[in-house]
């Protein structure tokens, strides 16, 4: 074999020098461990803590596998029948598109009027803060404020969703405005032009891609809510025949047919997402 | 060929189609879901108002705030254990299926349907089948939010190492280095940052997920959201809606300074 | 000595990348590979580390044929043989000597390799090369802080600390500005008397391959066109090599 390798280069013979370090200790590098470090201990500490409400594990967990082979291996639309099953699932879609179409608009609104470079600061950082805020509070948790408003239904799920989808695309649409070429910009101003002139021909076709890329982002987000709202809200759509299937009615083989629905759904809307951003980038 | 003035001709009529045939959509589906556009937006100022005089914590409310907090922090807590297990899982099975340092072809494809699998299962399903076999209990949240997570953190990870990892790994394996000492000494180091600033989002998202899986499950801070709410509590629910913006920016702007150091 | 004979490879089928490339390089040579952009220049570097499987030939480095080896054989062929590219491919994050080291990997136990453990000698080696190629003082900065020209010097250290016989280098040159390619060469040139090298070199400027190399090899199409001395590089060769008059960069 090979070996006579080492006699290429000579070993410099110095004195027995103090050991050389490989790395200094820098910020990052500390940051990086004491992060990873916390991550840990804490989950340690809570998985050690967890309350099991006293349950056996494995029996659970068998039980689980039961559960998961009668949802995947024997789907079925049980009482519910296909066609309705079809109609809910018709329903959270529609409701996803039309609060993605909402926040898309009022979004690009609050972008351009929040974005760094385009407006005076004090706007901007108001309707910063009050994305902010709107994000923080979980979309579930608008539908039920606005539900008491407006009764349970189709109207606070609506709403729910859209608030969230706003303060969201806000921040999207004003980074990626916040990336684009000060000059784009400067250039048009020269001319004269009028704020929402320079905003409709120089900001909007610089950033339509990524415009189309988080839209689409938005709308997968927002049937999983579609599901979620009107699961917990008692809002409608699949997501309540879901919450029925597996929560009341306990009927596994139906919950697994109408995962499997929404799992087609999230596939479809991800191949549209591609070809469109593709349709896109391509021109 | 096209003169300019078609070609601008061309482009308006695109753009008037797009947007007559997205406004046609937002007509059908408020029609079918049956939304009054009306009495829905003007359903938002009553609705501030309501916020404004049922909401706002009194005195009173004030003695829920250590139950609230309590609760809040078990849920900052499921929510972080949930994203490091799920990220220790996520980072092992995207080095088998990324294409820079995965084993084969098939082993890829198979990685990345599982991935889309958990991905898209709703994770209200996740819930319900889990509360059913493991009741009431922490146990119950902390598997959702895990299940969940794994989906998206494999596909992160994977397109982490496919962007950042591809060239020091073949520099390294030029040098004939081993299989783990290339992934340990050049791909781990390099996409680390990455990795972390994805746990924190991770974290993030999913104390705001928490809630929902709360709500379902009976657990943590959605539980006693839901409680309030339902025995018409407002003031407390108030508090605990609160409580829950102040941790969600906290959290956000811890993990935006760590990311500024780090990245 | 390098032999390289009959050397074929093809992406497609029938549509072959190199066809029946044959040469041999003598130790202390530098050697420029140059030709248009697609004519297989990549493709034969790559293939000489096995990084790229080629279809069928030869390729003996000290009388054992490269191409039979199994995979244990293969790493300790590649540890002989470094390799320096056109994006420097540095773990960004890590420092300087860290990056340096890395080309020890070939030599150490898995083990000690996953946890980055390296000798003290192995360090004293990697300052001393780093003292060579200019960059002692920049041995705990991380790579990411680098100008261009300095990642490219890292990466020339990196594969001398593989103790190689022979260096590849895939367009070593290509992202530099003028001054830092100049260096870069010169530094090449110098390594390859001194160290009694093989350094094989993918470029796209003429002109620095006239200047540094002792032998060219001209490919075209995957065909090898020219395989002489640098000085017997004359108008007429490059014209046929480029399909077209770019001789006022021989200035």
């Amino acid at each position: 074999m090979i070996n006579a390798d080492e006699q290429i280069i000579q070993q410099p013979n110095p004195p027995k020098s103090p050991e050389i370090k490989l790395h200094e200790n820098s910020l990052s590098r500390t940051m990086i461990v004491v992060v990873f470090a916390s991550l840990v201990v804490i989950t340690g500490y809570t998985l050690m803590h967890l309350d099991a409400a006293g349950i056996q594990l494995n029996t659970a967990f068998k039980e689980l596998a039961t559960n998961l082979q009668q949802m995947f291996l024997q789907p079925s639309a049980g009482t519910d029948g296909f066609m309705p099953l079809l109609q809910a699932l018709a329903g959270s879609v529609l409701l996803s598109i039309l609060t993605t179409i909402i926040g898309a608009v009022f979004g690009f609104f609050f972008a351009v009027l929040a974005s760094k470079n385009l407006t005076n600061a004090y706007l901007g950082a108001g309707i910063r803060v009050v994305m902010a805020v709107v994000r923080a509070i979980p979309t579930i948790i608008w539908a039920l404020i606005f539900s008491i408003i407006c009764g349970l239904g189709t109207t606070a799920a609506v709403l729910g969703l859209s608030f969230h989808s706003v303060a969201y695309l806000t921040k999207a649409y004003s980074e990626s405005i916040e990336g684009i070429d000060k000059s784009t910009i400067e250039s048009l101003k020269v001319t004269g032009a009028k704020f929402w002139v320079v905003v409709f021909q120089a900001i909007w076709p610089t950033i339509i891609a990524s415009f189309v890329s988080w839209t689409f982002i938005r709308l997968e987000i927002n049937f999983a809510n579609a599901i979620a709202v009107g699961a917990a809200a008692g809002a409608g759509g699949i997501g309540y025949q879901l919450f029925v299937a597996s929560g009341m009615s306990f009927d596994f083989h139906e919950t697994g047919l109408i995962v499997y629905l929404v799992i087609f759904v999230t596939f479809v809307l991800e191949f549209i997402a591609v070809k469109i951003r593709q349709m896109y980038l391509n021109r | 060929m096209q003169s300019p003035t078609n070609f601008l001709k061309h482009k308006g009529w695109h753009q008037t189609a797009i947007i007559a045939i997205i406004g046609g959509i937002y007509v059908f589906a408020s029609w079918i879901l049956s939304f009054d556009n009306l009495a829905g937006f003007t359903a938002i100022p009553r609705a501030f108002a309501w916020l404004g005089v049922n909401f706002k914590p009194t005195s009173s409310s004030m003695e829920f705030l250590p139950k609230i907090w309590q609760k809040l922090i078990q849920t900052v807590l499921l929510a972080i254990s949930s994203t490091v297990v799920a990220s220790a899982i996520s980072i092992f099975i995207a080095l088998l299926g990324s294409k820079v340092t995965g084993i084969n072809g098939t082993v890829q494809t198979i990685v990345r349907g599982i991935a889309s699998f958990f991905r898209n299962i709703p994770l209200v399903a996740w819930s319900m089948i889990l509360l059913f076999s493991f009741k009431q209990s922490d146990f119950t949240g902390f598997l959702a939010l895990l299940l969940l997570s794994i989906g998206y953190l494999i596909r992160a990870f994977m397109e982490i190492i496919e962007d950042e990892a591809s060239e020091t790994m073949l520099a390294l394996k030029a040098t004939g280095a081993s299989y783990f000492q290339v992934i340990f000494q050049a791909v781990l180091p390099q996409i680390l940052p990455s990795i972390l600033s994805w746990i924190l989002y991770t974290i993030e998202n999913n104390v705001r997920d928490a809630t929902l899986v709360g709500i379902l499950t009976g657990t943590g801070i959605g539980f006693i959201f839901d409680v309030y709410f339902k025995s018409f509590r407002y003031d407390a629910a108030g508090m605990t809606v609160l409580a829950i913006i102040i941790v969600v920016i906290a959290l956000e702007t811890i993990s935006n300074q760590i990311r500024r150091v780090i990245l | 000595m390098l032999e390289v004979k009959n050397l074929q490879k093809s992406y497609e089928k029938d549509k072959p990348a190199l066809t029946d490339i044959s040469f041999n390089i003598k130790p202390g040579t530098f050697v420029a590979i140059i030709g248009p952009s697609g004519a297989g220049k990549t493709t034969i570097l790559r293939s000489l580390n096995q990084l790229i499987k080629d279809d069928d030939g030869q390729i003996i480095l000290d009388g054992k044929d490269i191409r039979t080896a199994n995979k244990e054989q293969l790493r300790k062929f590649r540890r002989q043989i470094g390799m320096v590219f056109q994006n420097y491919n540095l773990v960004e994050r890590l420092t300087v000597i860290e990056n340096v080291l890395h080309g020890r990997l070939g030599y150490k136990s898995t083990l000690a390799g996953v946890f980055g453990k390296y000798t003290q000698e192995e360090k004293e080696e990697a300052m001393s090369l780093l003292k060579k190629v200019g960059l002692e003082n920049f041995a705990l900065k991380r790579c990411s802080e680098l100008s261009g020209g300095q990642k490219q010097r890292v990466g020339i250290a990196r594969s001398l600390i593989q103790h190689p016989k022979v260096i590849l280098c895939d367009e070593p040159i290509a992202s530099l500005d003028p001054a830092s390619a100049q260096n870069v060469m010169e530094l090449l040139k110098r390594l390859t008397d001194e160290y009694n090298l093989i350094c094989i070199a993918n470029l796209h400027q003429i002109n620095m391959a006239k200047k540094y190399a002792d032998q060219i090899i001209g490919i075209r199409k995957g065909h090898l066109v020219f395989d002489e001395d640098a000085d017997l590089l004359s108008e007429d060769i490059l014209r046929t090599l480029y399909d077209q008059d770019i001789t006022k960069e021989l200035e």
